[in-house]
């Protein structure tokens, strides 16, 4: 139940990024949807409660509840800016879009054959639905701070799948994923501040106009 | 059928005007005023039942069937709507359709008596109502087609008898989307904020209001008096939802089921308080929002 429960909180941040044009907003979703999902692996693995997957949940609570946060946050504040402009997906539209893309995922992860007992038959359809909504949020959002935010929303999706399949992997591959993340997500922010230096803007479209 | 059936259209009928006065006391104290009566409602009905109707030139017999014929449709959708545990007057399956669709018939004749003035500003309220309560209608059916998937039945009085306090417990996620939905349509319906402020009294950003303008007397009061048993119908609606049905006492159901019906009142007083009306623009966005929620609860029962 308690699975559940946070499974769909997941579905509702992922809408409400969806549907959300303020990137302070969106940053603060992401930031308790990253808590949340912190919390999964706890409750999943009730059972057999070890060191391991503590020591799993508290890094990626600070990580994805503190720490990223405040690297977005400090981008936001340098770019000054706090709106997405005109993404080419409305927000209606990706709405819609995203109300599809769980249905589709209902659909997919009904039909996935997967080889080991997962905690909740929603793990996989809404991992499925986070990696579709963090590639959407990539592709129609101009902002780069939206741009980071759908990634680490997919990164979201995938760590969702790996705690359903917590048993088959190891620790340190788990560490590792959020590892890379973390050197991602800090890259990113470098980056955003000095797209914003040279160019006094983050809008990647106008980006691909670069000449050398 | 049992007297006990009659008690929700009664209730429904002579109580209505009420929840207005509930929510129009609740935004006063908010205030820090007094606020008119809680039973002004009833005192604007009486008097402008005894009043004359005036009627344009320009308008035609339709702007005098318009208020007749939305009382009449919403007066029918009463009898189809259980209150809390009580057995709505009639049920069949599939009479949540009826229910919508009896709405849509209110709605339909309040927007072609609206543009039979020939006004333009009620023109603007018009196209506005139909904007939104085309988004509003999908939430409002997929919500209940969520519900009454889980019920196994496609009648209201099924719906609310059926959900128990065990359903909370095993698709608590699945109701509470369902609730939040239908709030949101509940005050989309009934042109409360944030959709739309009952006391704005300039054209251009009324919706519901602007609509009625032109009608006096007798007319103005069968308005009123159906918008006030919409507000009814749909809190109703909230609550057989919302809160599980509690068993067979017939005394304690009326208790909760009334009590709900003010709280939820209190409840939209205390939003059209502390919130302000959204621009016109972010409307369809959150009522396509209050679909999309229905959506999810749908696609979690369906799997």
């Amino acid at each position: 139940m308690n699975v559940d429960l946070i499974l769909v909180l997941v579905v509702l941040t992922n809408l409400k990024l969806l549907a959300s044009s303020r990137l302070g907003a969106s940053i603060r979703v992401v930031a308790a949807q990253g808590v949340v999902l912190g919390l999964l692996p706890m409750l999943a693995h009730a059972h057999a409660l070890g060191l391991r997957v503590v020591v799993l949940a508290l890094g990626s609570i600070a990580l994805k509840g503190g720490v990223f946060p405040w690297l977005l946050f400090r981008a936001l504040r340098e770019a000054d800016v706090s709106r997405e402009v005109e993404p080419y997906v409305g927000y209606l539209t990706s709405l819609m879009a995203g109300v599809l893309a769980l249905a589709a995922s209902f659909w997919i992860g009904a039909r996935l054959p997967i080889p080991t007992l997962i905690a909740s038959p929603l793990i996989v359809p809404i991992a499925l639905f986070s990696i579709l909504v963090g590639l959407l949020l990539i592709i129609s959002r101009k902002r780069a701070v939206s741009q980071v935010l759908g990634f680490l929303v997919l990164e979201n999706g995938v760590y969702t799948f790996g705690v359903g399949v917590m048993e088959e992997t190891s620790f340190l591959v788990e560490a590792g994923v959020l590892l890379d993340v973390f050197v991602a997500v800090f890259v990113m922010g470098i980056t955003i501040f000095h797209i914003n230096r040279e160019f006094d803007h983050i809008d990647t479209d106008r980006l691909s106009t670069l000449k050398d | 059928m049992k007297a006990a059936a009659l008690l929700p259209p009664l209730f429904a009928f002579l109580l209505s005007p009420l929840l207005l006065g509930v929510i129009n006391r609740t935004k006063a104290a908010f205030a820090g005023r007094n606020g008119q009566p809680l039973l002004q409602s009833y005192y604007d009905l009486w008097k402008l039942l005894h009043k004359g109707a005036v009627y344009s030139r320009t308008t035609s017999c339709v702007f005098r069937a318009g208020p007749l014929v939305g009382l009449a449709a919403v007066m029918v959708a009463t009898m189809l709507v259980p209150l809390g545990d009580l057995p709505a007057l009639v049920a069949f399956p599939g009479d949540l359709v009826l229910f919508a669709y009896l709405l849509g018939l209110m709605r339909f004749f309040t927007v072609i008596a609206a543009l039979d003035t020939g006004s333009s500003f009620e023109g603007m309220g018009a196209s506005r109502e139909v904007l939104f309560s085309a988004l509003a209608e999908p939430a409002l059916l997929i919500a209940l087609a969520a519900v009454a998937r889980r019920a196994g039945s496609y009648s209201l009085t099924d719906i609310g008898a059926r959900l128990s306090t065990e359903s909370w417990l095993q698709i608590a996620p699945v109701l509470a989307l369902v609730g939040v939905a239908l709030v949101v349509v509940m005050l989309a319906e009934n042109a409360r904020i944030p959709v739309d402020d009952p006391n704005t009294h300039l054209e251009l950003t009324m919706i519901h209001e602007v609509m009625v303008l032109d009608h006096s007397g007798p007319d103005f009061a069968y308005i009123l008096y159906g918008a006030a048993l919409k507000l009814w119908l749909l809190g109703a609606l909230v609550l057989s939802v919302l809160v599980p049905s509690s068993g067979g006492n017939l005394w304690l159901n009326l208790a909760m089921a009334l009590g709900g019906m003010f709280g939820l009142a209190l409840g939209v007083g205390i939003v059209e308080s502390v919130m302000a009306r959204l621009r016109l623009l972010v409307v369809p966005q959150l009522l396509v929002g209050a679909g999309a929620l229905a959506t999810v609860a749908m696609i979690l029962v369906l799997r």
